[in-house]
C-alpha cells in the first residue's frame, strides 16, 4: 500500500513539475527542433552560445529584484542601459581604454544610472499597477530625449570636438561608434572578456572538479546525524555522477582533437556573473531584501508592519537600473561597436523574454531562471534564421517567428498572471 | 488664481499642445514656411489619422483603456486591402471592397481579442500592446506565406509581398480626391474629411443608443453598473470588436490616403500615436468623447506636420521632428498613466 502510495506522490510531483515548468520544457523542445532542423555545426552553436551567455546574463540577472519587490517586470532597464552607454561615450571620447575605460565607465555609469533609476522608480509609484505598460513607454520616452541630446546637443551646448566620433558636419554623434582593442586600441573591446580565456573543456573539468569535492564534504557531513541534512546524501552522489560524466565527455573532446577543443570561455566575465547571482541571493537575506519580499507580497501588509513602500520600490528600481547600466557596458565591451541610436532600445524586450522563458513569471524569479533562460532564449535566437531556411526557404520566416516568440512569450505570461490573480480574487 | 482655472479646465495636455501648436504656426509665419502647403497638409493628415485615433473611443469607454492592441485592426484591415487588390478591384470600388473584407475579419479577431481582455482584467493595457506585437510578428510571416499573386504587390523576384506598394492604379488617393476644391491655394480633400466626420457620427450614434449606454455606464462604474443588471463583459466585448473594425478601416483610409500599403513591421507602434492623440483632446484613460478625437488629432497631427518646416529651417540637418513627435507622444501618455486610479 505504502509502495503504491509513493509512486502517486511521485506521479504528482512529475506532473507538477512539468505543469510549473511548461513554458521552458516547451523552448527546450522548440530548441532541439530548431538544432536539428539548422544544420549549423555544433561547434558554431556551442561557441556563439558561450559569447551571447556571457555578455547577456548580466542584464537579465538585474531584473531579478524589481519582479521581487512587487514591481513586475522592469521594462525600464532600457534607461538603465543608456546611462551605461553615455558612460562609454564619455571614456572613448576621452580616449580612455581597455580595462582602464571599462571601470571608469563602470563608475561614471553609476550616478547616471542612480538619477534614472530614481526617476523611474518615482513615476512607477504614480503608476502602481501599470508598471510594465509605463515602463514601456519610459523607454519610449528617453530614447527621445537620449537623442535629443546626442544629436543635437553634442558639438552645440556640449563641447565635444572628435572626428571619429562626431558626424562630419561637428553636430551629433556619429550612427556607430567604434569599441575596437588590440594593439592600438580606440575601446573597451574584450576589456572584461579578455583578461583570461580558458578553454571550455579545461573549465568544465575544473568546474566538475570543484562540484564533486564541494558533494564529497557535503556526504561526509550528513554522516555527521547531529543535523537534518538539507539534501540527502543520494542527491549528492548523483551530482558527483553527473560530475564525472562531464569530465569523461570533456576528456573525451580533448583527446579526439575535434574542433570543439578549440573553444574558449571568458573566466572573468563568468567570475562577474557569478557575482551577481551570489549577491541577488544573499541581499534578499538583508533587512532591505525582507522589505522587498515583504512588498511584492502584499503592499498593505507591508504598510501596516511599518515599511516604506513607496521607498522600497524606488531602492529596487535603483539597485535594478545600475545593474542594467553595468549589463550593457559588460555587453558593449563583447560587442566591439556600439550602434549609438539603437543597441539600448531592444535590451528590455529581449532581457525579458529570456528571464520568462527560463521560467519566471511577473512575481516570482530568481537566479536559475536567469540563466535557464538566456540560455535557451538565445539558442533559439542563433538557430531560428537557418532553421526557417530550412523549413521554408527563407530566413526572413526564422527572424520574423523569434520576433514573435519574444513579444508572444511577454504577452502570454503577463496574461497567465493576470488570469490567475482574477481567478484568486473570485475565491 | 483664474488662469490656473482656465488650465485646469482646458486639461493640461490640451493646454501645453496647443500653446506649443500656435507657438510653431507662428514661427512658420515669422521663418517665411509657404502657409497654403503647410495648412493643405495639417488638414489632409487630419483625415488620415482620424479614424485611427477614433478607434480609441470605443475601448476606453468600455473600461479596458486605449487599445494599445490597434495593430490588431491594422493587420484585418491590411489584410482586406491586399485582398481587395489581388481579386483586381481598381479605384473607388478596390477601396470600398477592402472595407467590406476587412470588417468580417476584423469582427471574428475582435470577438477573440476581447474574449482575452474579458479574462485578463486589470492589466489589459500591457497585455494588450504584446498582444498587438506579437500578431504584427505573425502577420509578417503571413505576408511572405500567403498566396498573393497580383504584380503589384509581390517581389518580383522572391517570395511573399513587398513591404511597401503603390496605390497608384488601385484606391490611391480615392477619397482625398473626391470633391476636392482649392481656397486660397489650401487643398481641401472633401471626401476623406466627410468619411472621417461620417465615421464620427456613427461612433456617436452607437453610443448613444442602448448598447452604447450600457458600455459607458460599466466602464465608468462597473459595480453600479453590474447592480443595474448590465452585462459588463458583453459590453467590453462589443467595444472591442468595434474598435478593431476602426482600426481596419482606419488603415484603409490612411493607406488610401497616403497612397502606399506598408506591411510587415510597419503596423507595430502604430497605436502608441493614435493614443496620444485622444489623450492630448482631453481624454483620460477611463473616459473619452468624439470631441477629444477631433481636437486631438488636430492638436497632434497639426503640431507635427508643422514642427517639420519649422524646425528644417532651423536645424537644417537631421530629423527634430521625429523628436518631438517621440517625447511629446510619449510624455502625454505616461502623464495619462500617472493619472489612473488604481494599485494594489
Amino acid at each position: 500500500m505504502a509502495e503504491v502510495k509513493e509512486i502517486n506522490k511521485k506521479n504528482s510531483q512529475l506532473k507538477s513539475f512539468f505543469i510549473k515548468n511548461i513554458v521552458t520544457i516547451i523552448f527546450i523542445v522548440i530548441t532541439i527542433i530548431g538544432i536539428l532542423l539548422s544544420e549549423l555545426s555544433f561547434t558554431f552553436i556551442v561557441n556563439e552560445l558561450i559569447n551571447r551567455i556571457s555578455r547577456n546574463s548580466f542584464l537579465v540577472l538585474s531584473l531579478i529584484i524589481p519582479i521581487l519587490a512587487g514591481i513586475g517586470l522592469n521594462f525600464g532597464i532600457v534607461v538603465g542601459a543608456m546611462a551605461g552607454q553615455t558612460a562609454i561615450i564619455m571614456v572613448t571620447y576621452w580616449g580612455i581604454t581597455g580595462l582602464k575605460g571599462f571601470i571608469l565607465s563602470l563608475i561614471f555609469a553609476f550616478p547616471f544610472a542612480v538619477l534614472f533609476g530614481y526617476l523611474t522608480g518615482k513615476l512607477f509609484n504614480k503608476t502602481k499597477g501599470q508598471e510594465m505598460i509605463a515602463g514601456l513607454i519610459v523607454g519610449f520616452f528617453a530614447n527621445g530625449i537620449y537623442q535629443f541630446v546626442f544629436l543635437y546637443l553634442v558639438g552645440t551646448i556640449i563641447p565635444m570636438k572628435n572626428t571619429v566620433m562626431i558626424k562630419p558636419d561637428g553636430v551629433g554623434l556619429r550612427n556607430t561608434i567604434s569599441l575596437c582593442g588590440g594593439d592600438y586600441p580606440d575601446g573597451i573591446k574584450y576589456a572584461l572578456d579578455g583578461i583570461f580565456r580558458l578553454n571550455l573543456f579545461y573549465f568544465m573539468i575544473i568546474g566538475s572538479s570543484l562540484v564533486m569535492i564541494y558533494a564529497v564534504y557535503k556526504i561526509l557531513k550528513n554522516r555527521n546525524k547531529k543535523y537534518i541534512p538539507v539534501k540527502s546524501s543520494g542527491t549528492y552522489i548523483t551530482y558527483i555522477i553527473i560530475a564525472l560524466v562531464f569530465i569523461a565527455v570533456s576528456i573525451g573532446v580533448l583527446v579526439s582533437g575535434s574542433s570543439l577543443a578549440m573553444l574558449k570561455v571568458p573566466v572573468i566575465t563568468l567570475a562577474v556573473i557569478a557575482v551577481l547571482c551570489l549577491f541577488n541571493v544573499l541581499i534578499m537575506k538583508t533587512k532591505i531584501g525582507q522589505d522587498f519580499r515583504t512588498v511584492g507580497l502584499s503592499q498593505s501588509i507591508a504598510k501596516v508592519s511599518g515599511i516604506n513602500v513607496d521607498r522600497t520600490r524606488l531602492i529596487a528600481t535603483i539597485i535594478s537600473t545600475v545593474l542594467a547600466a553595468w549589463g550593457q557596458i559588460i555587453f558593449l565591451q563583447n560587442i566591439g561597436t556600439m550602434n549609438t541610436y539603437g543597441n539600448h532600445m531592444q535590451v528590455g524586450m529581449f532581457a525579458i523574454a529570456a528571464i520568462l522563458i527560463g521560467g519566471a513569471s511577473v512575481t516570482k524569479a530568481n537566479v536559475r531562471h536567469a540563466l535557464i533562460g538566456t540560455a535557451l532564449f538565445h539558442s533559439v535566437f542563433i538557430v531560428s534564421p537557418t532553421a526557417g531556411k530550412t523549413l521554408f526557404g527563407d530566413a526572413q520566416i526564422g527572424e520574423f517567428f523569434r520576433a514573435f516568440v519574444v513579444y508572444g512569450v511577454i504577452g502570454i505570461s503577463l496574461g497567465l498572471h493576470a488570469w490567475k490573480k482574477r481567478a484568486v480574487s473570485r475565491l | 488664481m483664474t488662469s490656473k482655472l482656465i488650465v485646469n479646465k482646458i486639461g493640461l495636455p490640451r493646454f501645453i499642445i496647443s500653446t506649443l501648436f500656435v507657438f510653431v504656426l507662428i514661427l512658420a509665419v515669422v521663418l517665411k514656411v509657404p502657409m497654403d502647403m503647410l495648412l493643405s497638409d495639417v488638414i489632409k493628415r487630419f483625415g488620415m489619422y482620424g479614424i485611427l485615433v477614433l478607434a480609441m473611443v470605443p475601448s476606453i469607454q468600455s473600461g479596458t483603456g486605449p487599445n494599445f492592441a490597434l495593430p490588431i485592426g491594422i493587420v484585418c484591415g491590411l489584410l482586406g486591402a491586399t485582398m481587395s487588390i489581388e481579386f483586381g478591384h481598381v479605384g473607388f470600388s478596390a477601396f470600398i471592397i477592402a472595407v467590406l473584407f476587412s470588417i468580417p475579419i476584423a469582427v471574428i479577431t475582435g470577438y477573440f481579442y476581447g474574449k482575452l481582455l474579458n479574462a485578463v482584467k486589470g492589466s489589459e493595457m500591457a497585455i494588450a500592446t504584446y498582444t498587438g506585437f506579437s500578431v504584427v510578428q505573425l502577420m509578417s510571416i503571413g505576408w511572405i506565406m500567403l498566396p498573393f499573386k497580383s504584380g503589384q504587390m509581390i517581389w518580383p523576384i522572391g517570395k511573399g509581398l513587398r513591404t511597401t506598394f503603390t496605390l497608384e492604379k488601385t484606391f490611391g488617393h480615392v477619397l482625398d480626391n473626391f470633391l476636392h476644391f482649392n481656397i486660397l491655394g489650401v487643398t481641401i480633400p472633401t471626401g476623406l474629411l466627410l468619411f472621417f466626420l461620417g465615421a464620427c457620427y456613427f461612433v456617436y450614434l452607437f453610443t448613444k443608443s442602448k448598447t452604447g449606454t450600457a458600455i459607458l455606464a460599466g466602464g465608468m462604474n462597473p459595480n453600479y453598473a453590474r447592480a443595474s443588471g448590465v452585462n459588463i463583459d458583453k459590453g467590453r466585448m462589443i467595444a472591442n470588436i468595434l474598435s478593431t473594425v476602426l482600426g481596419a478601416v482606419g488603415i484603409i483610409v490612411y493607406s488610401s490616403s497616403y497612397g502606399f500599403v506598408q506591411l510587415y513591421t510597419a503596423p507595430l507602434m502604430m497605436a502608441f500615436p493614435a493614443v496620444a492623440a485622444v489623450l492630448i483632446g482631453g481624454a483620460t484613460a477611463k473616459r473619452a468623447k468624439i470631441s477629444h478625437v477631433i481636437i486631438g488629432v488636430l492638436l497632434f497631427q497639426g503640431l507635427l506636420t508643422s514642427a517639420m518646416p519649422v524646425t528644417n529651417k532651423i536645424f537644417p540637418v537631421g530629423n527634430i521632428s521625429e523628436i518631438i513627435r517621440t517625447v511629446v507622444q510619449n510624455g502625454i501618455i505616461l502623464y495619462a498613466l500617472t493619472k489612473v486610479e488604481g494599485g494594489k
